[in-house]
């Protein structure tokens, strides 16, 4: 297959927006065509939700009733928050992307008059963004009904945190990008999803909050981008973090957010380069 | 039938193993993720001191006799849970023009060696496990133990059974079985003590995930029980096994007849 | 002769869910056909006219909403895995071979599953092998075979157990010329050579004139029509047609044996001449040569599609 990037027509600036505005909007409407899938997702969330609760309101309780800062309400509040953002954050490492990288499909990608970086993240953000609605605010619903969670009495903290939220939303899809264009130049990413799985979960805050981990895994983890895709939203919409230092970690978030966005580009030139020259 | 599933299997085997490389990096991907799962275990039992009444050293039994029975179970069963794609592609209607039953082909259909990387995660801990907890070993312990190991794999593969038998109904809601598959395996590796009521019910009965781990444990260790869960439950796991599996088939004749549309 | 298959009243309806709505479908309605052992017959219909979900019902896939089916004298829900011995599908569309295996494995594997004797089972698949000329792909893997070897091995694959009964749905599809006339041979050397019934569903004209003795024809899941195809070309008017290209213009070709003009085009140049197929085709060509010199010629297969929407358009 020979692709050739200057024999692609360039749209126009205007026009071009609208393609990627509505390649936003395609992902979430692919969304909304399964509910049974939402609702599944949901019932799957709510169950890891109590067990998790069970668990970590034990610690908090072997604790003496706060531990790292944490009490049962900001517990719980960890908790249903991240089990919420499961729908939206991307923490399996595997995207549609992935596929086409790994068929060959993506070939016809490079033929289309956008940045395949964006066409590609951009449905997957949508998705994400839409499932915060049907997934992530029920989770949340069922963490203030059954269990009961501690959120701030101030405005602040929300308005930051949607920031934070849809930052950590973001960079989990352009490094899950980043996972599969390395399928350019490996036969097989499994095992790469595998370690983004691993890590990435471990770090993000999946089971146990950053923050109750040693000190030496947590300089570790800070020297990934996981803690900033779910775990650092969580601090800044609780409230755990505030004023500077929430300001910081929405710092932190641009900087890989740039990283990534910065690293996929050079990627898919690269992989682009390998397609024209190797024929896929 | 016996020799078809040597063939089919080797054959998988031969297909996984083909792609050198990413076989290898698979079967690190499932390590680290065993191994991330036991630093969870870790960073929380070391945080406080026990949980639920478990120390470090006792919980790696608990995490090793379900990581290790549920990965087993993985390997053989674990692909069933993808119902749904065998009916997409039509591979489940094949099935239906063999002289064996459907549930036995599908079974025996895959096999998932990279999982045995997970497995080894588990069985480590659990080896750990038994260094460092101070049991009194005797025919009754090691029977107990391999009872608890043999049920537990049982138990396990049931639960896939049942997920499959329930993707029928959910074709386009297969995690939903999620629900009780990963969530049943998350649930095996806690101390049923921390329970509130109804994960008892869910976990404790309807699926019997403490009677993988925690009850043996319970009874091996001599460890009181949880409330509704005493220790000397441990010796039932092969009742929790054949319950689970009462259930897995009750599901699979549910989800077969609902396919071929005889009602249900 | 006795039946192999028989249908009685068969009735399938499935649910579907639009949205909230639920509708109720019936795909096969009140169907009642028989099919004698030995015989070789014809399924046609348009997409989703219901051949799929009746095929699905004969070999016990599907269990009928109302009415009964018996298939080689078995109830094809309840008896299924006894069936299946006696049975051979082949769903062009779904394989049952091992997409990573070579072929010859995939035998091998499905031998143990019908429970063959190796011996038996290896000579059974030499057979095969011979007559489908699968010898230079046997070690090949499956997903590296080309669509027209992956049917051959298909077809072997389902005869591998000598079911009296072998069906066919949309085996040709997608295939080369050559490779559907390779594959045609085949049955019809098979079915003289053992006798296997054939039920073939298929989009393909061809298919049904080289295979088939008797055609079925369903519409929205009710028999439409049950003959032979001439009676079937009799009926709706489709027949094959001669389409014969002259050096010269010439006047129309009207009353040559065996034919009937359909029309003229370019001054006389092209004439489209019906086939009623009471002499054979070289008597035609004979007879058109003493009026004009012959530059080309063609024959235009009826369109199986056209044929079924005009029983549809008839039986309405």
């Amino acid at each position: 297959m020979l692709v050739r990037a200057t024999g692609v027509p360039r749209l126009r600036g205007d026009l071009r927006l609208r393609a990627y505005w509505l390649l936003l909007v395609a992902g979430m409407r692919t969304q909304s065509a399964y509910p049974l899938a939402t609702f599944a997702g949901l019932v799957a969330n709510a169950t890891f939700g109590l067990l998790k609760t069970a668990i970590l309101f034990a610690v908090v309780e072997a604790a003496g009733g706060g531990i790292a800062g944490y009490t049962a309400g900001t517990m719980s509040a960890y908790i249903w928050l991240s089990q919420g953002l499961l729908g939206s954050v991307n923490l399996y490492g595997r995207s549609d992307m992935t596929e086409r990288v790994r068929t060959g499909d993506v070939a016809t990608d490079f033929l289309r008059p956008v940045n395949v970086q964006a066409a590609n993240i951009l449905p997957a953000i949508g998705k994400g963004l839409f499932a915060f609605v049907p997934r992530g605010l029920p989770s949340i619903v069922i963490g203030v009904l059954v269990v009961g969670m501690t959120m701030p009495a101030t405005p602040g903290p929300y308005v930051l945190g949607t920031v934070s939220m849809v930052l950590g939303i973001v960079l989990s899809h352009s490094v899950v990008y980043l996972v599969a264009v390395s399928g350019f130049w490996l036969v097989e990413t499994r095992g790469f999803v595998g370690l983004y799985m691993a890590v990435g979960g471990l770090f993000a805050g999946l089971f146990t909050p950053f923050h109750l981990f040693p000190d030496w895994l947590q300089v570790i983890g800070r020297a990934t981008p996981f803690p900033s895709m779910m775990m650092f939203p969580i601090d800044v919409l609780t409230a755990r973090v505030t004023g500077f230092a929430a300001l910081q970690v929405v710092g932190v978030q641009l900087a890989w957010l740039a990283g990534a966005l910065a690293v996929g580009h050079l990627m898919t030139r690269a992989g682009q380069r390998k397609l024209e020259v190797q024929g896929g | 039938m016996v020799s078809a599933y040597r063939a089919v299997l080797a054959s998988r085997v031969r297909a996984q193993r083909s792609y050198r490389t990413s076989f290898a990096l698979d079967l690190v991907g499932a390590f680290l993720m065993g191994l991330a799962e036991l630093a969870e275990v870790y960073i929380l039992y070391t945080a406080v001191q026990g949980i639920g009444g478990f120390t470090f050293a006792q919980i790696l039994l608990v995490f090793g006799l379900a990581d290790l029975t549920f990965s087993l179970a993985d390997i053989v069963f674990g692909h069933v849970d993808n119902l749904p794609e065998y009916v997409r592609t039509g591979k489940l209607d094949v099935y239906f023009l063999r002289p064996q039953p459907v549930l036995a082909q599908l079974v025996t259909s895959d096999i998932s060696l990279r999982r045995l990387a997970r497995a080894g995660v588990g069985a480590g801990a659990l080896t750990v496990g038994l260094v460092l907890n101070d049991i009194a070993w005797g025919p009754a312990t090691v029977a107990l133990l391999a009872l608890a190991l043999v049920s537990g794999v049982a138990t396990f593969s049931a639960l896939f059974v049942t997920a499959a038998g329930l993707q029928f109904f959910l074709v386009n809601g297969a995690e939903m079985t999620n629900a009780f598959v990963y969530g049943g395996r998350y649930a095996a590796t806690q101390p049923a003590s921390v329970w509130p009521r109804a994960v008892t019910v869910v976990f404790g009965f309807v699926f019997p995930m403490a009677f993988t781990a925690y009850l043996p444990v319970t009874a091996l260790l001599g460890l009181p029980g949880a409330p509704w869960l005493p220790s000397w439950l441990g010796w039932c796991a092969p009742l929790a096994a054949l319950w689970s599996w009462a259930l897995a088939l009750a599901c699979w004749r549910w989800g077969i007849r609902h396919y071929r549309g005889a009602g249900g | 002769m006795s039946s192999i298959i028989e249908t009685r009243d068969l009735t399938r309806e499935f649910t579907v869910r639009d949205r909230l709505r639920r509708r109720t479908v019936t795909a096969v309605d009140g169907l009642s056909l028989r099919v004698a052992a030995g015989e070789s017959v014809g399924y046609i219909g348009a997409n989703g006219a219901g051949k799929s979900t009746t095929i699905k019902m004969i070999v016990g896939i599907l269990v009928p909403t109302s009415g009964e089916a018996t298939t080689c004298g078995l109830r094809p829900v309840r008896d299924r895995r006894v069936l299946a011995r006696r049975v051979g599908v082949v769903f062009g569309q779904r394989s049952q071979l091992w997409w990573d295996l070579p072929v010859r494995e995939s035998f091998e594997i499905l031998a143990a599953i019908h429970a063959l004797r190796p011996a038996e089972a290896r000579a059974r698949a030499a057979e095969l092998a011979e007559t489908l000329e699968l010898g230079e792909f046997l070690a090949t893997p499956v997903r590296q075979l080309s669509l027209g070897q992956r049917m051959r091995a298909e077809i072997a694959a389902a005869l591998l157990h000598r079911p009296e009964l072998l069906i066919l749905d949309e085996p040709t599809i997608g295939l080369d010329v050559l490779s559907k006339q390779r594959l045609r041979e085949f049955l019809i050397a098979e079915r003289r050579e053992h006798g296997t019934t054939l039920l073939l569903t298929t989009h393909d004209m061809g298919d049904i004139e080289r295979l088939c003795d008797r055609v079925l024809v369903v519409d929205r899941g009710r028999l439409a029509y049950d003959g032979t195809l001439d009676g079937l070309a009799a009926t709706v008017g489709a027949r094959r047609v001669l389409v014969v290209d002259l050096v010269e213009p010439t006047a129309d070709l009207v009353g040559l044996p065996g034919t009937e003009h359909l029309r003229s085009k370019v001054g006389g140049l092209r004439q489209h001449l019906v086939l009623d197929g009471s002499t054979t085709l070289a008597a035609v060509l004979a007879a058109v040569a003493e009026h004009a010199e012959l530059r080309d010629l063609s024959i235009e297969e009826p369109d199986i599609e056209d044929v079924v929407r005009r029983i549809y358009a008839a039986s309405r």
